[in-house]
């Protein structure tokens, strides 16, 4: 019988929540349509992943460990899930760097339907609707499958919840040989450098970021000391990235990521449309700025007219003593 | 050898984009730019061309307002500027353009790299970055943040690219498909001589039957379409501005409220 496959991304043996949130989104296309759920992980040390698998939702797994798969590499990673997968009815992964590029891979190698970066999926009726951002997140856009093949779904992060764990849940584990050998991949990792603190920010529940009101790259350090108090990560305004006084990797906007958060907190950040795409699906949005005219105010729910090197000291001062941090 | 960029109109960055009342898309008077990711694209090309024997074409598939597109990264500095289309190709998705894309490369000839930016920010995708590279059944390597080292004669390429735990080092063989971030060079400008020439330029456009596609791009044979269109959910109510004597009062305020809205 078809099933539902659900790639986990994994890094290190830890599952990205962007694949929890995939196995939701396939739990509920695949009883829709009658069919398991399978979830397929491939990597070494992986054996953590593939029974939080089942607890969050999975009917079975499809599991390779090899060497060849202990990083991530596209050609052996596609090779092997295109497969795995053969002509399943549905394939989903997580929003993650490497989900979106691996899912569009395989699509193509089998030719089917892509929808891609979905932050609504309905499967009514057995027919799926999904709906996408288009226009850097300025306009929606509702799109669906034209055939019968196979379709790829990946999803944004963040939109959808993933499942409770249910601790009791298990199921048949298969394990497959990769497809390719090390001698037939052409692509070689010669380094990993890994990002240290809280950067991640496509996963972050709360996010604390700066803008130009920061002035330097010292003026990050009370954004910095309330995103630690929170467990929050890090993020910055294209100004400040510009201006040296942040690493790339934190901006959030048109050419940076793509964040929805439970709370976002922008402080001395005008709220630039290019800043706005990237964050403007945030739940809850607090601004904190000296001009009370800046745009932030006008997508915020929260504001204070201040200087954030006032109130972001006595805002963390406050969780601290609440959350009795 | 060429290296190639695909590259897209986009409205304005600061453009009002909304759906409608006939559920079309419309960005009013705003001007069309080049889609700005690509400005890492094209830049990237130039450099190369600049560092290495080869020559660029920047490619556009899409009616004729992709020529301002085409005509910015011909004034940046690329060589050649052609547009892919015809009538039949409209309403085309990520997969029929990328077969698009690859009889185009095919067609070009001698390609040794393919370079995109991050995504087209229209469509919102990346998809096709990957979808060319498995059609021509080349490498892909997206999120890329610097090219350590390429060679076009030993064919290899040393790039860092960056995924959500940090920076990874890889090497590949050439050809390759690549996507570039905002981290890999700072966009270049327009000069002189690059804006006369762009001005001049007749931008040749290839028809899917000049890539010998038929219908396997068009629009009819599309596996997703779009059903609609609609303007974003208005966010509730406006801001409410916290008050108070003190920033230790305002504080207080703010985080009774957050704690209400159980965000933390």
């Amino acid at each position: 019988m078809s099933a539902v496959f659900v790639w986990i991304d994994q890094f290190k043996g830890k599952a990205l929540n962007a694949s929890w949130e995939a196995l939701a989104v396939g739990r509920t296309v695949a009883n829709a349509w009658g069919v398991p759920l399978t979830a397929v992980v491939f990597g070494q040390g992986i054996e953590n992943v593939v029974t939080l698998s089942f607890h969050y939702g999975a009917d079975k797994v499809v599991k390779c460990e090899d060497a060849t798969l202990a990083d991530y590499r596209l050609e052996p990673y596609a090779a092997l899930l295109g497969k795995v997968v053969g002509d399943a009815k549905a394939v989903i992964g997580g929003g993650s760097t490497r989900g979106r590029e691996l899912i569009a891979a395989v699509s193509a190698d089998l030719n089917g339907a892509l929808l891609s970066d979905v932050t609504e999926l309905s499967a009514d009726g057995g027919k799926l609707n999904a709906t996408r951002p288009v226009f850097a997140g300025k306009v929606l856009s509702t799109v669906a499958p034209s055939g019968d093949g196979s379709v790829f779904i990946t999803t944004r992060s963040r939109a959808f919840a993933p499942l409770t764990p249910d601790a009791s849940r298990a199921g048949e584990v298969e394990s497959v040989a990769p497809v390719l050998s090390e001698g037939q991949i052409s692509t070689k990792i010669e380094g990993f450098e890994e990002t240290k603190g809280t950067v991640n920010l496509s996963d972050a529940a709360i996010i604390i970021s700066g803008g130009r009101g920061v002035g330097s790259p010292e003026g990050f350090a009370p954004v910095r000391e309330l995103a630690d108090v929170l467990g929050g990560a890090v993020g910055a305004s294209r100004a400040a990235v510009d201006a040296g006084w942040i690493p790339y990797p934190h901006q959030v906007g048109q050419t940076g990521k793509v964040v929805s958060p439970n709370l976002y907190v922008a402080a001395g950040l005008s709220g630039s449309i290019q800043h706005q795409a990237g964050m403007r699906t945030s739940k809850v949005i607090v601004a904190i700025n000296k001009d009370p005219d800046a745009p932030i105010f006008k997508l915020a729910q929260y504001g204070i007219v201040g200087d954030l090197f006032k109130e972001l000291p006595a805002i963390a001062a406050v969780f601290r003593e609440k959350l009795g941090k | 050898m060429n290296i190639v960029v695909f590259t897209k109109s986009t409205p304005d960055t600061a453009a009002k984009v909304e759906v409608d009342g006939g559920g079309k898309v419309t960005w009013g008077n705003a001007q069309l730019v080049l889609n700005p990711w690509d400005e890492y694209s094209v830049t990237e090309s130039v450099l190369l061309k600049d560092a290495h024997k080869v020559n660029t074409t920047a490619f556009a598939i899409g009616d004729e307002i992709h020529n301002d597109a085409l005509k910015q990264a011909l004034a940046i500095g690329m060589d050649n500027a052609i547009r892919i289309w015809d009538a039949g190709m409209s309403g085309q998705d990520s997969l029929g353009f990328a077969k698009s894309a690859a009889a185009a490369v095919k067609k070009l000839g001698d390609v040794g790299l393919v370079i995109f930016g991050k995504e087209f920010v229209d469509v919102g995708t990346d998809a096709q970055v990957y979808q060319l590279a498995r059609l021509l059944g080349c490498t892909a390597i997206g999120a890329v943040s610097k090219i350590v080292a390429v060679d076009f004669n030993a064919k290899t390429i040393k790039v860092e690219r960056m995924v959500e735990e940090g920076k990874q080092t890889l090497t590949a063989p050439l050809p390759a498909v690549i996507s570039v971030l905002k981290d890999i060079n700072e966009p270049k400008s327009p000069s002189f001589i690059g804006i006369r020439k762009a001005s001049k330029a007749v931008i040749p456009v290839w028809s899917s039957a000049d890539l010998g596609l038929g219908e396997a791009a068009s629009g009819a044979a599309a596996k997703v379409s779009t059903v609609a269109y609609r303007n974003l959910p208005v966010r509730a109510g406006q801001v409410e501005i916290i008050e108070g004597g003190s920033e230790r009062e305002r504080a207080e305020k703010l985080v009774n409220k957050l704690l209400e809205e159980k965000v933390i």
